[in-house]
């Protein structure tokens, strides 16, 4: 068993025996590395002054993505790449396309944020050589910036695409190096503590089972988006923590005639190509999903196993008529979704077991749509989340799931809205009798993200939605110029 | 000078910002990245968990026994006196003394080894208290008898009665106007590092360097001379540091004293956001009279706000409010109170516009109101009611500048105004589930502090004899440009080219008595200082060179290369000359503004130098089924006068814009019936992203304006003024909602205009 962490931070190679599991990587950057052009914002993921890259093997290819420090678990970097502002550098010394357009178009004021910016940019620039403005906005969802209106930034971001120079990126220049780093990394486990404090990464999926046996109630971690928080936030302690989001057989996306069969660990981003061509129409609600670098980190597995009333991958995939696989030492089973959400706080999961993969039905024929609603339209938790799939034959509807959101302590599927549809002619009258069943269906909160009024006029009023778009009469808004 | 136009970054030329380059790189230092000294000590502040009641019990015993755990300090442990009221009411302590006024008031704090030890042990704290009643809102307040944090304000011209009563058209009704968090990117930090005798050296993100020295001195018992305050730059500050790290240089000042360490606190955003003051919310009570042509005859305004528990800057604030009540309007007879309300709340402070945007925004309510009465365009009500040169305010100014007529026209025209609003219109006749709103608003911004004295400044300017120089002013930088500005000003003042131009932090130690950065003033003052710093030493260069040789004083010009009759000499030769002979080659530069006076007493006077003007054009899109809307476009033309840097400036109005339409639109600040706030941090409170600007996005400096005043190069104020151009998009907000009544009522939004907001007018407005 090895136990040492390994990681490349910048240039160097980090070796360490003694990391925590509750250690987070922007502490280490900031404390014991002494870099400080990583800033902390919030120490929540939200502001995203902390924005880092992240290398990573992914089929075994090199893939960097912007994450937040903040959040990031320092144990979970093993294997990694970790690139912070102070190794972006241009060529000859100079600055980065990216930092030189920043400069050129006045993206900075404060500057507080702006590393984290210049990062974010940098992911883009990095994986997308000509990015629309949207794709932009889209980019920079998870960085906030309190000076300049983001106009100049956006400027800059379309100037550094204009500027090129991919292939001379210092990071595509050690590309090679690093991927054969990465790769010589043995599929081992390695534990690691200080203080009592442990980190537990498994060799193997079999082996994280044992792990589990071994510490029934260990805290298991894939993307820590919400699990940071437990930690940077409530200073719970989460020890020991199963770290999971690097082993490769959790990653897996599998496609068979029923649809999509993934592992547990796969980001919302590395599952987003495939919203994007099997489920266009939700493809806009995906995007609605945290900031980006909250979708490179946050997996499906965890937005389900954590049990959120408010995730978003939950309503959806009820809808679609989900399901999840349970493993432990004892076995595996198979758990609808819809059944999976038992109470607030409690999904139909042993401390033994872990959620090792994830099915999702392609919509075949039926007609899906996924809507949320929050205070600020991106980045922001759901207010109103609703995710409808409707079958249709000859006019009359056949089957209608619909699953809501924010509506109750769990995720849950609107029975009155749906029986109101059943049998019912696929008609504006039909869907107006569902809207104002599911006004009844459900006795929301109210918070300081909505008032239980508004939550169920939404619940009404995003079926009157689904109705409309479905009749071609209306459109939603939109960012595209 | 005649060198002007070929000296790098001189006035009017949009150089970049100093910190441009360390910015991108990372390499910009704020106070948290400075290198910690050996033994170094964290802390946290141990909040309060009622909103209003007594300590009956206060069991620390777990907390002094947690790991790392160095010392736990109450309020009994402030040597001096524990208060961080910043204006002499003495109502604001820095530790609560038994009573707590607010839920997340600080009650102590402790210091351990690490910031995460320290934030661990404050949490093991068992506090009980007898709890009393507690007021959240202004109006709650007032009807509990909560009474005033300070004296309040009443503006009066005219008879408003009287001219109410022979008014042919009257309305009244009441705004309610959220506040904002400031959600600066970095948060509050002071690091304090004790030193010998009584000394203390304070690195801290602050507005005020002068106000920290006072406050901390106040703590500690000692006198201003023993503490150095300095601050090279903030992650953005927004009023939010005018006062506000106080609370935290005190502390770590005191526990640094009495411990022999440095200690440092950094509060995580949370506890920022909780024990730290915000925009004022305001209801606003009126009562409005005009004539059948949509011309204003009378207002009467009672302006609510919450303004926490203490006093703090609720004062000046409030009086703003009153001044902005009008915007760009003559109110013929007008009589406005304002009502600074105790309530149990964090007590509420500065914010870009200081209280101004929700005056402004009354008044553009009472525009809507008239437009919607008379079934009219807003833009015909707003420009049959600008002033005119020569009528008074309501603070009986008269206003000599007005140059909204002129912006008006061109952005009419820019912004394709008239035929746009036809678009909307019928577009909205389609009855479509989107549903679009347009509209035009004017802001007029007077610039001064209201208190007359803070309106000084001061600049120390160093040329070292290898022609090197070192600038130094009271004002400080927090993104605005402050320090690239006024070094524009010293590189033309000198002649000599702004890269040799050092700009160094600011510190109690070079200039002292300074002013807080704020009023939107810290280029007028400073700049004016600088000036009078580098005309002091041209004035002593030239009498040197022409008494040297021989030549009239009107044959010399310092510069790059010194002009003295016929012979040139590169500035370095000539600096170094003058050093051997032994000129003075430093000085203190001094500026206060003229012309300004104000009697609060009697209401009268002239608070304000000069205004600065803007207006913007928003047009939005509303999905009427959520609520929800977006920005489709914004046009903006904006009044700085004759610029300093016209890339800062634009950068000042975008940047200010999307601020504004935050505070409107996504920005909710909401308490629970507990008194605790529950939107306080990023994931809950809401500011805007990229995807919120406007989608398209036309900002225009009105590049033709020059100051009427003698300000720095004519220039005007831009750090807040531009702030209530985000008021458009909250006007178009309403106009969309008001399409669902064929626009014949006033749909009377209340800000924030958040979605739930939206569709709960347009509910109220449908059918």
């Amino acid at each position: 068993m090895a136990s040492e962490l390994r990681f490349l931070l910048n240039d160097t190679e980090i070796c360490l025996t003694d990391a925590a599991g509750s250690d987070t990587l922007l502490d280490f950057i900031r404390l014991k590395r002494q870099l400080y052009g990583t800033k902390e914002g919030c120490a929540e993921g939200d502001c995203g002054a902390c924005t880092v890259l992240v290398g990573r093997l992914l089929d075994g290819r090199l893939r960097y993505e912007p994450i937040n420090a903040c959040i990031r678990f320092l144990a979970s970097c093993h294997g990694c790449h970790v690139v912070t502002i102070e190794h972006l550098r241009g060529q000859d010394g100079r600055l980065h396309p990216v930092q030189q357009a920043m400069v050129d178009h006045h993206g900075s004021q404060c500057g507080f944020c702006t590393p984290g910016f210049v990062m974010s940019l940098y992911g883009l620039w990095m994986t997308n050589p000509d990015p629309s403005v949207v794709e932009i906005e889209n980019a920079l969802q998870g960085n906030l910036c309190r000076c300049t209106g983001y106009e100049p930034i956006v400027k800059a971001a379309l100037a550094a695409a204009k500027a090129g120079g991919q292939a001379m990126d210092a990071l595509a220049l050690e590309r090679d190096r690093v991927t054969e780093w990465a790769r010589a990394i043995p599929a081992a486990r390695v534990e690691s503590q200080r203080d009592g404090d442990r980190a537990i990464l498994p060799a193997d999926s079999a082996d994280l089972a044992a792990a589990l046996a071994e510490n029934p109630g260990a805290t298991i971690v894939a993307g820590a988006t919400d699990v940071g928080l437990w930690v940077t936030k409530m200073m719970r302690n989460i020890s020991p923590t199963i770290f999971i989001g690097h082993l490769p057989e959790l990653k897996q996306v599998r496609q068979d005639e029923d649809g999509f069969t993934i592992g547990a660990t796969v980001t919302y981003s590395e599952f987003e190509p495939v919203i994007a061509q099997h489920y266009p129409q939700v493809l806009d609600y995906w995007q609605r999903i945290g900031g980006w670098q909250v979708r490179n980190a946050g997996t499906i597995g965890g937005n389900i196993a954590n049990g959120s009333p408010i995730g978003e991958t939950p309503p959806l995939l009820i809808a679609l008529g989900g399901s999840v696989t349970l493993r432990s030492t004892q076995g595996i089973r198979r758990v609808a979704l819809q059944d999976f959400f038992i109470e607030y706080g409690k999904q139909d999961r042993r401390k033994d077991e872990f959620v090792e993969a994830v099915h999702i039905p392609l919509p075949g024929q039926d007609r899906i749509a996924a809507y949320k609603v929050s205070k600020r339209m991106h980045s922001d938790i759901t207010a109103t989340a609703a995710a409808f799939r409707i079958a249709t034959k000859g006019g009359t509807i056949t089957g209608a799931r619909i699953a809501f959101g924010g509506m109750d302590a769990i995720p849950r599927r609107a029975q009155g809205a749906e029986a109101a549809l059943l049998g019912q002619p696929f008609a504006a009258a039909s869907f107006e009798a569902a809207a104002i069943a599911a006004e009844s269906d459900f006795r929301p909160l109210s918070d300081w993200r909505a008032s239980a009024d508004y939550r169920r006029k939404l619940a009404g009023n995003l079926i009157r939605r689904f109705w409309l778009e479905q009749a071609g009469e209306t459109h939603r808004l939109s960012r595209a110029v | 000078m005649k060198q002007d136009s070929q000296i790098k970054g001189a006035p009017h030329s949009s150089i970049r910002h100093d910190s441009a380059e360390k910015h991108v790189t990372g390499r910009a230092e704020y106070t948290d990245d400075l290198l910690e000294l050996v033994g170094t000590l964290h802390a946290c502040l141990g909040l309060s968990q009622v909103a209003h009641g007594r300590i009956t019990a206060m069991d620390l015993s777990a907390v002094r026994a947690a790991p790392g755990v160095v010392w736990v300090m109450t309020a009994e442990d402030i040597p001096g006196e524990n208060d961080i009221s910043p204006n002499g009411l003495h109502d604001e302590p820095i530790l609560a003394p038994g009573l707590v006024q607010f839920h997340g008031q600080p009650v102590f704090a402790v210091v351990a080894e690490t910031r995460d030890k320290a934030r661990r042990a404050a949490a093991l704290a068992r506090i009980d208290y007898e709890e009393l009643p507690h007021a959240l809102d202004p109006i709650a307040a007032r009807d509990a008898g909560m009474g005033y944090v300070t004296a309040p304000l009443t503006l009066r011209r005219g008879d408003a009665a009287q001219g109410l009563e022979k008014s042919p058209n009257r309305i009244g009704a009441r705004m309610t106007v959220g506040g904002q968090d400031h959600f600066y990117l970095e948060g509050q930090i002071a690091m304090a590092i004790p030193a010998e005798d009584e000394d203390v050296v304070i690195h801290v993100s602050t507005q005020h360097p002068t106000e920290v020295q006072h406050m901390v001195a106040h703590a500690l018992g000692t006198a201003a001379n023993a503490v150095v305050v300095n601050v090279r730059r903030m992650g953005g500050g927004f009023g939010g540091k005018e006062t506000q790290m106080n609370l935290f240089a005190c502390v770590a000042a005191i526990a640094a004293k009495k411990l022999g360490r440095a200690v440092k606190l950094r509060p995580d955003r949370d506890d920022d956001m909780t024990a730290t003051g915000k925009r004022h919310d305001f209801v606003i009570d009126y009562d409005l009279g005009f004539d059948d042509n949509g011309k204003i005859l009378a207002v009467r305004g009672d302006f609510y706000a919450r303004c926490g528990f203490s006093s703090d800057l609720s004062g000046p604030v409030t009086d703003r409010a009153l001044f902005h009540a009008d915007n760009a309007y003559f109110y013929p007879d007008v009589e406005l109170h304002s009502h600074p309300m105790k309530t149990n709340t964090v007590s509420n402070t500065a914010f870009r516009g200081f209280g101004g945007p929700q005056g402004v925004i009354a008044a553009e309510r009472f525009v809507e109101e008239i437009a919607y009465a008379l079934g009219r365009d807003p833009l015909e009500i707003r420009k049959a009611n600008l002033y005119e040169n020569g009528q008074l305010t309501p603070y009986h100014q008269e206003v000599e500048d007005q140059i909204l007529p002129r912006i008006f026209a061109e952005l009419e025209e820019s912004a394709d105004y008239h035929a746009r609003r036809r678009a909307v219109l019928d577009w909205n006749a389609r009855g479509s589930t989107i549903r679009k709103g347009i509209a035009l608003t004017p802001v007029k911004f007077g610039i001064s502090f209201t208190a007359t004295w803070f309106n000084q400044a001061g600049a120390l300017v160093h040329i070292y004899n290898d022609g090197s120089i070192h600038l130094n002013h009271g004002g400080t930088e927090m993104g605005q440009g402050l320090n690239t500005k006024v070094a524009q000003v010293v590189a033309e003042a000198l002649g000599v080219s702004i890269d040799r131009i050092k700009i160094t932090k600011t510190t109690t130690e070079k200039v002292p008595n300074t002013s807080a950065t704020a009023a939107s003033s810290g280029t007028d003052l400073n700049g004016m200082a600088a000036l009078d710093a580098c005309q002091q030493l041209v004035q002593r260069l030239t009498a040197f060179a022409a008494q040297e040789k021989g030549v009239p004083p009107e044959l010399v010009e310092i510069g790059e290369t010194v002009q003295i009759g016929d012979e040139r000499i590169s500035f370095q030769d000539f600096v170094r000359t003058a050093y051997l002979a032994r000129i003075q080659l430093s000085a203190a530069g001094f500026y206060k503004t003229p012309k300004i006076h104000w009697n609060r007493e009697t209401g009268r006077g002239r608070p304000f130098y000069y205004y600065a003007y803007g207006a913007a054009c928003s047009e939005v899109s509303v999905d009427t089924l959520t609520g929800e809307y977006v920005i489709e476009r914004a046009d903006v033309i904006h009044d700085v006068g004759r610029s300093l840097n016209p890339a800062l400036d634009k950068g000042q109005v975008e940047g200010a814009f999307v601020q504004g339409a935050g505070w409107l639109t996504s920005e909710e600040l909401w308490w629970d019936d507990k008194g605790r706030l529950r939107t306080h941090a990023p994931s809950t409170y809401k500011i805007p992203l990229a995807s919120d600007r406007p989608k398209i996005f036309n900002v225009r400096l009105a590049d033709w304006s020059i100051n009427r005043e003698a300000t720095i190069k004519r220039s005007k104020a831009v750090g807040e003024p531009p702030f209530m151009l985000g008021i458009s998009v909250f006007e178009a907000l309403g106009h969309a909602v008001a399409s669902f009544d064929d626009y014949r009522t006033c749909p009377r939004l209340d800000a924030p205009a958040t979605p739930e907001r939206v569709l709960t007018a347009i509910e109220r407005l449908r059918r």
